[in-house]
């Protein structure tokens, strides 16, 4: 009883430590992408342990919580995804320290194979 | 004392955020900033025990408002936007 | 014991919506904006969560629900807006 409580309290900082150095990267990041990295991944998964200790700690609450995690689980990443694409057709300009920009070059192959 | 002064904390970023609202350049940052007051007030409206008139807040203010404001910014596409 | 560190993840959940904000008024472009608006969203689930453990009501859970639902259409529509054609 005061174990399980323990482990889900735990279980819950553990969450909240996530959310904030998600929210630390998104100030600290150099630029839009590497923001977003931080911003939605780091949150998501602080998300999904803060209310999966909240589950442990109650376990009458545990569907719900279920059903809460599965939702946050499948549309997060996907707006993110969709966020980066439209910002990179915006033309947002990437970092200095950026090495290769496959979505770039994939745009160009399609160009040169339509003409 | 914890719920006074996370509504004081919240409070404060409400009314800044309304302010940012009214005096920011472009109409995007606007929309949005009213979204965080809405987002603010439905936690609030949560401290204040009232869950449906906190779902109600969420689903209204922070979602539907959010998304028809940029629907009809679609349709209008002005330069300043 | 159990309340102490719940108390702890509460305030590092708050300090976290707050840095976000402070990207949302810094923020040079919409995107940035946007995506500080998104954080603090799926940030206040977790705060809601809390609440709901601390007033021990789960009626509290529903509007976590409904955030989670409503944040994705919010953001997939602001990025098809950015993306020229809704």
């Amino acid at each position: 009883m005061e174990i399980r409580m323990l482990i889900g309290s735990i279980v819950t900082l553990i969450g909240a430590i996530f959310i904030f150095l998600g929210a630390l990267g998104i100030v600290r990041m150099p630029d839009l992408y590497n923001r977003l990295q931080s911003g939605t991944k780091a949150s998501t998964l602080g998300t999904i342990l803060s209310i999966a200790g909240i589950g442990i700690i109650n376990p009458a609450w545990a569907g719900k919580a279920f059903i809460i995690i599965s939702f946050v689980m499948m549309t997060n990443p996907v707006s993110s995804h969709t966020l980066a694409r439209g910002a990179h057709h915006l033309g947002i300009p990437l970092s200095k320290k950026t090495v290769i920009d496959k979505l770039k070059e994939a745009e160009a192959n399609e160009k040169k194979e339509e003409q | 004392m914890v719920v006074i002064i996370l509504t004081i904390v919240l409070g404060l970023v409400m009314i800044s955020m309304a302010v940012t609202a009214l005096t920011a350049q472009r109409v995007r940052a606007a929309v949005l900033a009213s979204g965080i007051v809405s987002l603010i007030a439905s936690i609030i409206y949560l401290l204040l025990a009232a869950p449906d008139v906190a779902m109600t807040e969420a689903a209204i203010g922070s979602g539907l408002t959010t998304i028809i404001f940029f629907y009809v910014l679609n349709k209008i596409r002005r330069s300043d936007v | 014991m159990v309340e102490i560190i719940l108390y702890i993840a509460g305030g590092l959940i708050l300090l976290g919506m707050l840095t976000a904000l402070w990207r949302f008024v810094e923020g040079p472009s919409s995107a940035d904006r946007i995506m500080a608006f998104d954080a603090m969203t799926v940030t206040s689930i977790a705060l809601i969560a809390l609440i709901a453990f601390f007033n021990n009501r789960i009626i509290y859970l529903d509007v976590a629900l409904v955030y989670g639902l409503l944040s994705f259409t919010g953001v997939i529509v602001i990025a098809r807006f950015l993306e020229k054609g809704l």
